[in-house]
């Protein structure tokens, strides 16, 4: 009889690997400088190409001549993106690509070109919902009602109304999107910086067609990507540069390498959209929120005059009555991409400030607002996070110690620099992706697993082999993962949190489906029933009697071994869906400068089952580090007058350095209950509170709304002036 | 957020010129065309242009992790270009390019220097020390993992260098100084915090060594 292992997670208390800190595995080749990525490829004979991106706001294409850039030494081919009579919509467009022997070369190529246009109309200000009216710049996104507004406010015991906004931020990928192409006897390998390994041959195939009528089959592209400098949501398509590098490598008969300048990249390559909201919110005495009425607007570039979802208003919560409007801005900008938890973190930041404003109209701690608003949680999928809503804010708040620090607000002290403590709560979903891997048991006990899935610094990785020596008993150094290549089983892009889910579960499948035949042939050999067989710590045990090693067991398979296929999602438990989570910020206002200093940061994050704790905790790590650079100094600045994006570069898009973060504490809500409910996706999550919960720290400290996320200095001290008006 | 390193970083300068003066003039220039006092930016372009003799590619010998590599580069091409695609060194990332964000950080005569704010020209005769230098199982690389002081990983390298200059030179630090000594560097995934443990650990240790 053949075995059968059900499909499932492990007891808790058995697991070796599962929920443990275990260091990742491709750790020594990153912080080695041995890891290779797109931007490190340089196979024999490559070019290095530059382009030449538009600056100014808006233009039309008067002229374009590249004949000059092909006679500089060293240029051996160049590509025009766009043609005389092209509209150029907003800054850092491409015009053209240049490829060279040398960088310097092709930067010469990109002055030779000959490129004039005609300044057109454009529009920039984000924030400016009047004067895009005036230019009529503005699209209605609709408006919605639930219950009666009117008279709730009349019978609210407090209303409040405020003004909030969350600017454009990009995402800023240290390493740039590009890619490194060339064509071997008509094939096209990409080393292309990606998060999307499975899915880019046939965005390079439909893309050069499209683009450049040329023809290749998609069977015929290999996309390569093992590492990627960071892509955040940004970097899920071949993209015309991509194409672009693609055709010029055809054109040369020699390899192009083509990564984005830095200017370029933060125009062109990602934005996330801003949000602006005039909002008016009604509770009764105990502070339960009886009423809101909300009118957004924003851009998310591109000129196509989206913003924040409406549907998505209020964030987390809903109200009995509630009105809600939204109005696009169309502004000559780049276009937006996916960016860590889109767009939660501007829902947030434009629905926790609300809250905490009415909270403090009350004269009550953000605290007790919150938590006697978890009853205006509605939908099946939130409601069931009403207890882990509650328990994570009441550690949240024992971690930062708000019962002892929490003051009224504006009660921050009587000096210049003024303290404060606010909080902020999230919802994200991070099921699993569709996705597909191989598991190899070999005859010399070695263990592989194959996918076309990519680590963008997540751990990914290390996840899997985590799971298959779970699975198998066995130490993780007998585990090969090999991913990163879209000759493997097609799995997943890595966007909204869905890989670890997406691969842990085909893993498992495929694992215990490959562990049922192993026992298979041990219990035949061994005369013992298989599904009386367990391996652990390296042996196959009947009970507790030790039948052979691993490696025994192993030897049993003959050359081929066992190999087994895994696919996902399924509904049998392995994964599920839905976190919650809550932030508490400490901060320090020097009412002087304006300046911000984060005393403490704390975060508390569900996540289901926690496949590698270690990693799990730099996630929200890294979540709550990029939180405070897009809550206190990064932004788009795009310039009125000219319409340009003024701090494209690393010195004046200020992102926070290793002393601008103050202490962060995390820790991860994972009572049993969690670990029942399977793995869940963990990156987006802890990216989302942080604006909300910084910006309440801040009114809290000072008594004053700092409107806009960022909160520079100068917003702060204009926000003081304000009110002190 | 200034640049801790701009008082640290030696100036390697012996020839006159250098890239960093003139991505300092030169940036200092865009930012306040209004004000009339942009003469830093003039002062290094007119050294640079005393200095060139030939704007055409010269023989020149660079020692890199104690090996001598004879190239023929023009006299504009950086450190940082020279290594990547030249001699395939590529743990040095090109992130900025700007001397803002350190993913570039080499060790030039021991002292961590960004590679993009050096010509190739300006290291002849110094001693060039990249990531790839390091011993498999060098402290700080063994910290980094130990304390998950990365995900993507592009940064790393550059980090993994100050980090190594800044620990060999302060054993004994404070929190307060590891801070201020490693803010010549920038992270975008968040892994400050790991990055932080490491070099507490390996202070209180014995340095980088």
């Amino acid at each position: 009889m053949a075995t059968e292992l059900k499909v499932a997670w492990g007891p808790r208390k058995d697991n070796v690997y599962l929920g443990k800190e275990i260091t990742r595995l491709d750790g020594v080749e990153k912080a080695s400088g041995a890891a290779k990525y797109a931007a490190d490829a340089n196979p024999k004979g490559c070019l290095f190409a530059k382009v030449l991106s538009f600056k100014g706001g808006a233009g039309k294409v008067k002229s374009l001549d590249l004949s000059e850039a092909l006679k500089v030494p060293g240029v051996k081919a160049v590509h025009a993106f766009v043609k005389e009579g092209d509209e150029l919509q907003w800054d850092g467009t491409l015009v053209a690509a240049v490829a060279a022997e040398r960088q310097e070369q092709a930067e010469d190529g990109v002055r030779a070109i000959k490129f004039a246009f005609d300044a057109m109309e454009h529009f920039v200000d984000e924030d400016d919902l009047k004067g895009a009216e005036a230019a009529k710049r503005t699209k209605d996104l609709g408006n919605n009602t639930k219950g009666d507004v009117e008279a709730a406010l009349k019978t609210a015991a407090v209303v409040h109304k405020g003004s909030y906004g969350i600017a454009t931020i990009s995402h800023m990928c240290l390493e740039t999107h590009g890619s490194c192409t060339r064509w071997e006897d008509g094939k096209l390998i990409v080393n292309h910086s990606t998060q999307n390994v499975s899915g880019t041959p046939a965005n390079f195939v439909s893309e050069l067609q499209k683009q450049h009528n040329i023809s290749v089959d998609v069977a015929d592209v290999t996309v390569l990507c093992q590492f990627v400098g960071g892509g955040f949501g940004s970097k899920f398509g071949a993209d015309d540069w991509g194409a672009a590098a693609a055709k010029m490598s055809k054109e040369a008969g020699r390899p192009v390498r083509l990564m984005l300048d830095r200017a370029t990249e933060l125009k062109i390559a990602g934005t996330r959209p801003s949000g602006f909201a005039d909002v008016t919110i009604a509770a009764d005495k105990d502070g339960k929120i009886v009423a809101w009425d909300s009118h957004h607007w924003g851009t998310n570039g591109g000129m196509k005059g989206g913003t924040l979802n409406l549907a998505q208003f209020p964030y987390v919560f809903d109200f009995e009555n509630r009105n809600r409007k939204a109005t696009g801005l169309i502004t000559n900008s780049g276009p937006d991409r996916a960016w860590r938890a889109p767009p939660h973190p501007q829902l947030c930041a434009l629905t926790d400030t609300a809250i905490d404003d009415i909270a403090a109209k009350l004269g009550k701690s953000a605290v007790d607002v919150f938590l006697a608003n978890l009853e205006n949680i509605t939908g099946p999928a939130l409601e069931k996070l009403i207890p882990t809503y509650t328990a994570e804010i009441k550690r949240a708040a024992e971690l930062i110690g708000w019962s002892k620090k929490w003051h009224p607000h504006g009660k921050g002290g009587d000096g210049d620099v003024k303290r404060g403590l606010g909080m902020a709560m999230h919802t994200w979903g991070g099921s699993a992706h569709a996705g597909t891997c191989t598991v190899r048991i070999n005859p010399d006990g070695s263990v592989e697993s194959l996918s076309g899935t990519q680590d963008i610094g997540t751990g990914t990785r290390t996840a899997i082999a985590m799971v298959l020596a779970e699975t198998f008993g066995i130490t993780l150094d007998a585990v090969k993962v090999r991913y990163g290549s879209s000759v493997y089983p097609r799995s997943g892009p890595s966007g909204g949190s869905t890989t670890i889910g997406g691969v842990s579960g085909p893993n498992r499948r495929a694992a215990i489906a490959a562990l049922g035949k192993l026992f298979d042939v041990v219990a035949e050999k061994h005369k013992v029933k298989g599904n009386d067989l367990t391996a652990k710590g390296g042996k196959i045990w009947s009970g507790t009697k030790e039948i052979c090693t691993w490696k025994a067991a192993c030897g049993l398979l003959g050359m081929m071994g066992i190999e087994t296929t895994g696919e996902g999602p399924k509904d049998d438990g392995l994964t599920s869906v839905q976190v919650g989570g809550v932030q508490m910020a400490d901060v320090s206002v020097d009412t002087k400068t304006g300046i911000i200093r984060m005393n403490q940061f704390v975060a508390v994050q569900d996540c289901g089952l926690i496949v590698d704790l270690l990693t799990a905790k730099s996630q929200v790590y890294g979540g709550l580090i990029m939180g405070i650079a897009y809550s206190l100094t990064e932004e788009q600045i795009l310039d009125n007058k000219t319409g340009r994006y003024i701090n494209a570069d690393m010195e004046n898009y200020k992102l926070p350095r290793i002393g601008d973060i103050g202490e962060l504490i995390v820790e991860m809500y994972q009572p049993d209950s969690e670990y029942e409910r399977g793995v869940i996706g963990l990156g987006e999550p802890p990216v989302i509170s942080c604006g909300a919960a910084i910006s309440n720290a801040v009114a809290n400290a000072t008594g004053v709304r700092v409107p806009t996320i960022p909160l520079t200095p100068k917003r702060v001290l204009d926000a003081l002036k304000a009110a002190k008006a | 957020m200034r640049d801790p390193h701009e008082e640290t970083i030696s100036q390697v300068n012996g020839s006159g010129f250098n890239r960093r003066d003139f991505l300092r003039g030169s940036g200092a220039a865009v930012a306040v065309t209004a004000l009339a006092t942009s003469d830093r930016g003039a002062t290094a372009q007119d050294a640079a242009k005393k200095n060139v003799v030939s704007a055409k590619a010269q023989d020149v010998t660079l020692n890199v992790n104690g090996k001598d590599h004879k190239l023929s580069l023009e006299p504009r091409v950086t450190l940082l270009d020279t290594l990547r695609d030249d001699l395939d060194l590529t743990g040095c990332k090109d992130v900025c390019d700007t001397t803002n964000c350190g993913a570039c950080t080499v060790l030039i005569d021991g002292k961590p220097t960004y590679a993009c704010s050096r010509l190739a020209h300006e290291c002849v005769g110094k001693k060039v020390t990249t990531i790839e230098s390091l011993a498999a199982n060098d402290p700080v690389v063994a910290g980094f993992v130990k304390h998950d002081a990365q995900q993507c990983g592009f940064c790393t390298p550059g980090f993994v260098m100050a980090t190594k200059a800044f620990c060999d030179k302060n054993p004994g630090a404070t929190l307060a100084q590891v801070r201020n000594g490693l803010g010549g560097n920038i992270c975008r995934c968040g892994t400050y915090v790991g990055i932080t443990a490491c070099a507490m650990e390996l202070v209180t240790k014995k340095g980088g060594k």
